[in-house]
């Protein structure tokens, strides 16, 4: 049991446990504030694979702004601090088969591909190249551009909907 | 004497050598030395709050005139520690209906983002906490943990003047953080690395020097995140009382305002490892490496000190005045910026030539913002009465 | 495991960081005095007491702010390994780049257009 190992099985622990009590817990908002002890975790399973620049953008864009998200449209759904403030799942019996049966699926997924592994180290100018891959001609160029052009989308249709009549 | 030059680090190297030759493992040798290195830090943070609780009331009072705290220790600069006294002793009051967990948690998660801050801070050649690949963005995603700690702080009060105070500052919050980040991409662009040590090290001139718009907006922004006036929409008592803080008491109202002021003295020291040099000083730094600490710590009093002087100087902001400033001008601005410096990078290798050549553009940028403004200001003043109110409403 | 190893130091910072607040308030809840009586457990209403239920009129505006930040919050994020790598690639990169701020930036002047940015 070396301490990569260790590192890892805390990180799991913190994003399923946070998981478990996504869906477990009573209070829709302590709900929310689980889905970000997952994000937190995940946090930690990104620093184990070396993928560092992810780790912080997972930081900052999910813990830092998409949870607030998700917070201000639990609040805007819902009748502000009153007592019945809890989590409606009466279609439990339903969601409990579809995850199962999304379990076994990954499950045999998991165990049956050859998932290509390399044994190259990750490089030390990892975000630098990362840089250089999304400009390039030859690689990533026509997503970069394309993922603007997807948030410009995402903002005009919020502006759109949002709008005061 | 060689030994006294370069103190930190071979004080460092000395322990080191001591702890390996009492036979541990590395691994318990690393340890240590991480264990050690995390208690100075924090105590550094801790010491930060002593010493400018103090300075920054003294400061504020000189400033309006009046002698401020002077009655513990002469000119009352032990305040700080009377303050803890007394915050620690209060009764803690949690509201009836609210939840326990929560009040709890967001004192915690307020204070603890503001102490990692001080793991990537570079206090000399080779005196920092983990030189990080990415430690710039280090700092801005853990500086966000600290909206979602205010929303907590907000529901866990149950009282619908901290919810509402709680959303205006995350807003503001939220709005000020786009500006910082674009002006934090700018330094990136001439530094070319995200480490602290690296930007420290690249700036042969001071950022500050080659982009004072980028430097003002971020010390802006820094303002904003902090909570500090003239954007403390929530310190304001005639506003909303303490805001996300008013069911607060005792050691958790204590952990609010320890988070700002360690907060605040984290933001001075990245504001001057970003634009200021760091710890370098027109080459004291390579004739006496063990001054480089002083030398960050008197930056940042400096910075701080600029932050007081505008907390004693400017009126408090309207909140649609401070989050239309935020969207309407800072992220234009920053972002031209951004494109400027993008440029210029490009135009020419050499560093003096791109120093100057971003200089020259920001000081063009100002004027055409000040003369826009100047425009936009004229056709509100010269327009009808009726007209005039509807047209600052826009 | 160089870079993991990096992370040593955070990974003893946090524990400790985390353990800090809970040794200060653990000593002040042994310093302090436990008088709890409804008045004081009352909520805040400058003095006065709570009228009705406790809830606040939630306005969307709050929202879109949030919304908005997400996206430029993402397209910042894009913009930090271009800035990094800026200086190994050619002249096509700032094209690139500007036409990626650009159309961003199409997108807040729509946002401000439509007054999505002010508050109401």
């Amino acid at each position: 049991m070396n301490f990569p190992q260790v590192v890892f099985i805390i990180a799991s622990a913190i994003a399923l446990g946070g998981a478990v009590g996504v869906v477990t817990t009573r209070n829709l908002f302590r709900a929310a504030l689980f889905l970000v002890l997952s994000f937190v975790g995940v946090v930690g399973l990104f620093v184990l694979l070396e993928a560092e620049l992810l780790a912080m953008i997972q930081l900052l864009v999910y813990v830092g702004a998409i949870s607030i998200l998700i917070i201000f449209a639990i609040m805007l759904s819902q009748r502000l601090m009153s007592s019945e403030f809890r989590a409606q799942n009466e279609q439990w019996l339903m969601a409990l088969v579809t995850a199962v049966i999304l379990f076994g699926l990954l499950l045999v997924v998991l165990l049956r591909v050859n998932w290509p592994t390399s044994p190259a180290e990750v490089p030390s100018d990892a975000i630098s190249l990362l840089g250089q891959a999304l400009v390039s001609p030859d690689q990533f160029v026509l997503v970069f551009e394309v993922a603007s052009v997807l948030l410009l989308v995402a903002l005009v249709g919020a502006v759109i909907i949002a709008r005061e009549r | 004497m060689d030994f006294i030059l370069n103190f930190w680090v071979e004080f460092g190297a000395w322990v080191g050598d001591l702890l390996a030759s009492w036979g541990l493992p590395e691994w318990a040798v690393n340890l240590i030395a991480d264990f050690a290195g995390v208690l100075i830090l924090l105590v550094m943070g801790i010491m930060a709050v002593l010493i400018f609780t103090p300075m920054e009331r003294k400061v504020v009072a000189r400033m309006q005139d009046r002698p401020g705290p002077n009655r513990v220790w002469p000119y009352g600069l032990l305040q700080a520690l009377a303050d803890a006294i007394k915050m620690l002793t209060k009764e803690d009051i949690v509201p009836r209906n609210a939840d326990r967990a929560l009040h709890l948690l967001a004192p915690l998660l307020v204070a603890i983002p503001a102490l990692l801050v001080f793991a990537v801070l570079p206090w000399g050649p080779g005196l920092i906490g983990q030189d990080l690949n990415v430690g710039i963005l280090y700092i801005v995603a853990i500086g966000a943990i600290h909206v979602l700690a205010i929303v907590i702080a907000g529901w866990g009060s149950n009282n619908k003047y901290a919810l509402l105070s709680a959303f205006r500052v995350v807003n503001q919050l939220l709005a000020y953080e786009i500006p910082m980040v674009l002006c934090i991409l700018t330094v990136i662009l001439f530094a070319r690395t995200m480490s602290t040590q690296g930007i420290v090290e690249a700036q042969t001139i001071p950022y500050f020097v080659v982009t004072p718009v980028a430097g003002m907006i971020f010390l802006v922004c820094a303002l904003a995140e902090a909570n500090r006036s003239p954007v403390d929409l929530i310190e304001a008592d005639s506003e909303m009382v303490a805001g996300y803080m008013v069911e607060y008491s005792g050691m958790k109202f204590a952990m609010f305002f320890i988070a700002e002021y360690v907060n605040m003295f984290a933001v001075a020291i990245v504001i001057a490892t970003l634009f200021l040099g760091g710890w370098k000083f027109f080459g004291l730094e390579d004739l006496a490496p063990v001054l480089t600490p002083i030398i960050v710590f008197v930056k940042a009093v400096f910075v701080i000190f600029c932050m007081l002087w505008f907390r004693a100087t400017f009126p408090r902001l309207r909140f649609d005045h401070l989050v239309g400033f935020a969207w309407k001008f800072l992220v234009p601005l920053s972002l031209v910026n951004l494109m400027l410096g993008a440029l210029v990078v490009k135009l020419t290798e050499n560093l003096w030539g791109q120093a100057g050549l971003m200089l020259l553009g920001n000081v063009v940028m100002v004027a055409v913002t000040a003369f826009i403004l100047n425009r936009a200001a004229r056709r509100v003043r010269e327009a009808p009465a009726l007209k005039r109110i509807v047209a600052v409403e826009r | 495991m160089t870079l993991l190893s990096d992370y040593n130091f955070i990974g003893v910072f946090v524990v400790v960081a985390v353990i800090f607040p809970f040794v200060a308030l653990g000593l002040a809840w042994l310093l302090r005095p436990k008088k709890p009586n409804p008045v004081k457990t009352d909520t805040y209403e400058c003095g006065l007491q709570t009228f009705g239920d406790t809830w606040v009129q939630f306005r969307a505006q709050y929202y879109i702010y949030a919304l908005v930040f997400v996206v430029f919050d993402i397209e910042a994020v894009f913009l930090f390994p271009w800035a990094v790598a800026y200086d190994k690639v050619g002249l096509w990169a700032l094209a690139e780049a500007f036409l990626f701020l650009a159309i961003l930036t199409v997108g807040l002047v729509y946002a401000w257009r439509k007054g999505a940015l002010r508050w109401q």
